[in-house]
């Protein structure tokens, strides 16, 4: 018999992924949720090099609740890539790999990005 | 190229209800894969109402009552029934794990039964091991010495260089934390899987085993080595509680230190 029309048994789609693994693709989502956000970012220095023009079109865009509420999401996860980037790091270094510090770290991750980004919208809006 | 959607051939269809038999007070529902080679059909799922009164408390004597009581033709690897040989290695509950030391209380709700993920399976829970055990002998998983072997002795190890094989030695090689891992799910043929590097570690870690450098030089692949990205689905299921994740790190390690 041919071994060819063996079928491969079922990943995704009945592994239950533990908080580790939802942490790990959560940070590369966030990389390129990243990498279409420095998107905007260029586009609003290049209006500022345009002329007071188009720097006043995109100072309106940005400016509006919309996109305002992108950029809120956006900054937690820029946090979320850097807070996780620096757990990855300790990782690298040697330490943290017992389950539960793993998971511990994890949800430090996710709490020390909210509190940053809380606080940078604070120091932004005051 | 990473393949998040099954095959057509491997998806998975609605399969056969085999009822408790009359009078069952303490029922549990079992979901189990099934695939028949003979039969040109896709897989399928069957479900067994089980009395758990009349059955043993792990998930393995519950398919042992399927086999025995319902349908002889479920197919599944099993032997030492007690954690150390590592052949009923399968997906239970969403995680795989041995089934003859999961206990079948400690699952909520249906018990969802399938062979390792993403391995090509030769009948029902049964997959095929051989690019696994491929893998596992391209490390040349035994001691590589370059010195003379003592005359009139075996190699000795001091307690503490023994020490350092602890949570190394004791894998059984069941293939929980390889097909656990999604990184080994995208790229099987290339990167070696958690169970492999760990098993890398253990001979490197070992005092007497004097090549260091020919192993590191073997893994300094940024697909054999470097696919891991400490998703850590490895340590989670693992049913020796070993810690692959942790083994190829200090591998990693080791690959900067000697730069």
């Amino acid at each position: 018999m041919s071994t060819d029309s063996r079928p491969l048994s079922p990943h995704l789609q009945v592994y239950r992924l533990p908080f580790t693994a939802l942490t790990s693709i959560s940070h590369r989502i966030s990389g390129v949720l990243l990498s279409a956000g420095s998107l905007v970012l260029v586009y609003w220095v290049v209006a500022a090099a345009a002329g007071e023009q188009a720097y006043r079109t995109a100072a309106a865009i940005l400016g509006s609740l919309p996109v305002q509420l992108l950029m809120f999401a956006w900054t937690f996860v820029l946090f979320y890539h850097l807070c996780n980037g620096i757990r990855h790091l300790v990782w690298d270094a040697g330490y943290g790999f017992e389950l539960e510090t793993a998971k511990r770290s994890g949800q430090m991750a996710i709490g020390g990005a909210a509190v940053l980004t809380l606080i940078a919208w604070l120091i932004a809006i005051f | 190229m990473a393949q998040f959607i099954l095959p057509p051939n491997s998806r998975i269809q609605q399969g056969e209800h085999h009822g408790a038999p009359s009078g069952a007070a303490n029922i549990k529902t079992f979901k189990v894969y099934r695939w028949e080679p003979d039969s040109g059909e896709n897989p399928r799922l069957d479900t067994y109402d089980l009395d758990l009164d009349s059955c043993g408390p792990m998930v393995l004597d519950a398919l042992v009552k399927i086999k025995n009581e319902i349908d002889p033709t479920l197919t599944f690897r099993r032997s030492c029934r007690e954690g150390i040989c590592g052949s009923c290695a399968m997906n239970i509950d969403g995680s795989n794990t041995l089934a003859c030391t999961k206990a079948i209380d400690d699952i909520d709700g249906d018990v969802r039964i399938y062979p390792l993920p993403s391995m090509r399976v030769v009948k029902d829970l049964v997959p095929d091991m051989t690019h696994f055990y491929a893998q596992y002998a391209s490390i040349r998983p035994w001691i590589r010495t370059q010195t003379p072997a003592p005359p009139d002795q075996e190699r000795l190890q001091s307690p503490e260089d023994r020490e350092a094989l602890d949570g190394l030695y004791e894998c059984i090689l069941c293939a929980c934390c390889q097909t656990s891992c999604p990184s080994y799910w995208w790229n099987p043929d290339r990167y070696l899987g958690p169970a492999v590097l760990l098993q890398a570690y253990r001979w490197i870690a070992d005092s007497r085993d004097e090549d260091t450098g020919g192993r590191l030089d073997d893994l300094d692949d940024a697909f054999k080595l470097y696919r891991c990205h400490t998703i850590m689905n490895c340590a989670s299921a693992c049913p020796k509680g070993l810690n692959p994740a942790k083994a190829i790190a200090e591998i990693k390690r080791l690959m900067v230190a000697r730069q």
